[in-house]
């Protein structure tokens, strides 16, 4: 990734030197050009095209909005009910993610949703364990961080 | 134009006083430290980003500028208050507070008194 990305800068500079501009918008639109060679060229790297990497990233921020906006409203209903009958507990959490960046992203990810807090990881680093405000079903709970983060974290890394 | 920018600054500012506020609720209702934590990093966390939205908005549509210390307050924001809260659970855990009578299941009970069996073991 970081090759292609300095290929891609390398050719910027080189459309500016050649249409003799030095203006950003130059740069700009030679990192367009060089981006759409890379792109006709992609199956001559080792590694995936970079741009896929690049939606994956924006597209794991969009479903952390959205994940942090929905479970804001949970919270609140269960602060704001005038009876406290939430059952919090904690579950574990066996991931599937190996590296240390993945699994400090996940964790971050998952205190930062309400409703569910990280408190510690396991020393073989396999298990997370999990503070939830609500847990009406773990499995479904486990199920559900599974699918929406862990896939998407994984989309990035792969 | 400026109407319609004058509403949604209103909207975020009162989002996101709502949001502190129930957060403030919750830590003085909810009955323990666990479910006290996810009031206080996690329902602040929004509430605080809707505040510095709006106040990005105020800047960039009545004064015209954009202004870049927002965005990093809010992208720091982000990554320090998962860690805070991530480490007042661990913290509170392994000094031995005790979760809410009603908790209804711990996993991490066994692997805990396990690592304190092992402190004990290498400070002797």
């Amino acid at each position: 990734m970081a090759f292609q990305i300095l290929l891609n800068m390398f050719l910027g500079f080189t459309w500016m030197f050649l249409t003799a501009s030095y203006e950003p918008i130059a740069f700009l639109k030679g990192y367009f050009f060089g981006l759409l060679i890379i792109f006709a060229f992609r199956r001559f790297f080792p590694s995936r095209f970079y741009l896929l990497r690049v939606f994956a990233i924006i597209s794991l921020i969009l479903l952390f909005l959205k994940e942090l906006v929905l479970s804001n409203v949970a919270v609140v209903k269960s602060v704001l009910k005038p009876k406290l009958d939430m059952k919090p507990g904690i579950f574990a959490l066996p991931t599937v993610l190996e590296r240390d960046w993945e699994i400090t992203t996940l964790a971050n990810l998952i205190t930062l949703t309400p409703g569910t807090l990280v408190i510690d990881v396991s020393d073989d680093k396999k298990i997370l364990y999990v503070h939830a405000m609500d847990i009406e079903d773990a499995n479904e709970a486990i199920d559900s961080i599974k699918n929406t983060f862990e896939k998407a974290i994984l989309e990035v890394s792969k | 134009m400026i109407e319609i920018a004058n509403i949604l600054i209103v909207v975020f500012l009162l989002i996101g006083a709502f949001l502190s506020l129930v957060a403030a609720f919750g830590v003085i209702r909810l009955p323990d430290v666990y479910t006290r934590n996810h009031a206080a990093s996690k329902s602040a966390t929004l509430g605080v980003m809707c505040i510095l939205i709006g106040a990005l908005l105020y800047f960039y549509f009545i004064d015209g500028y954009f202004n870049p210390r927002i965005v990093l307050g809010i992208v720091f924001i982000f990554l320090t208050s998962p860690v805070a809260g991530h480490l007042i659970g661990r913290a509170a855990y392994n000094s031995g507070v005790k979760l809410w009578d009603q908790s209804v299941r711990d996993d991490y009970k066994e692997v805990s008194e396990k690592k304190k069996k092992l402190a004990e073991k290498v400070s002797r």
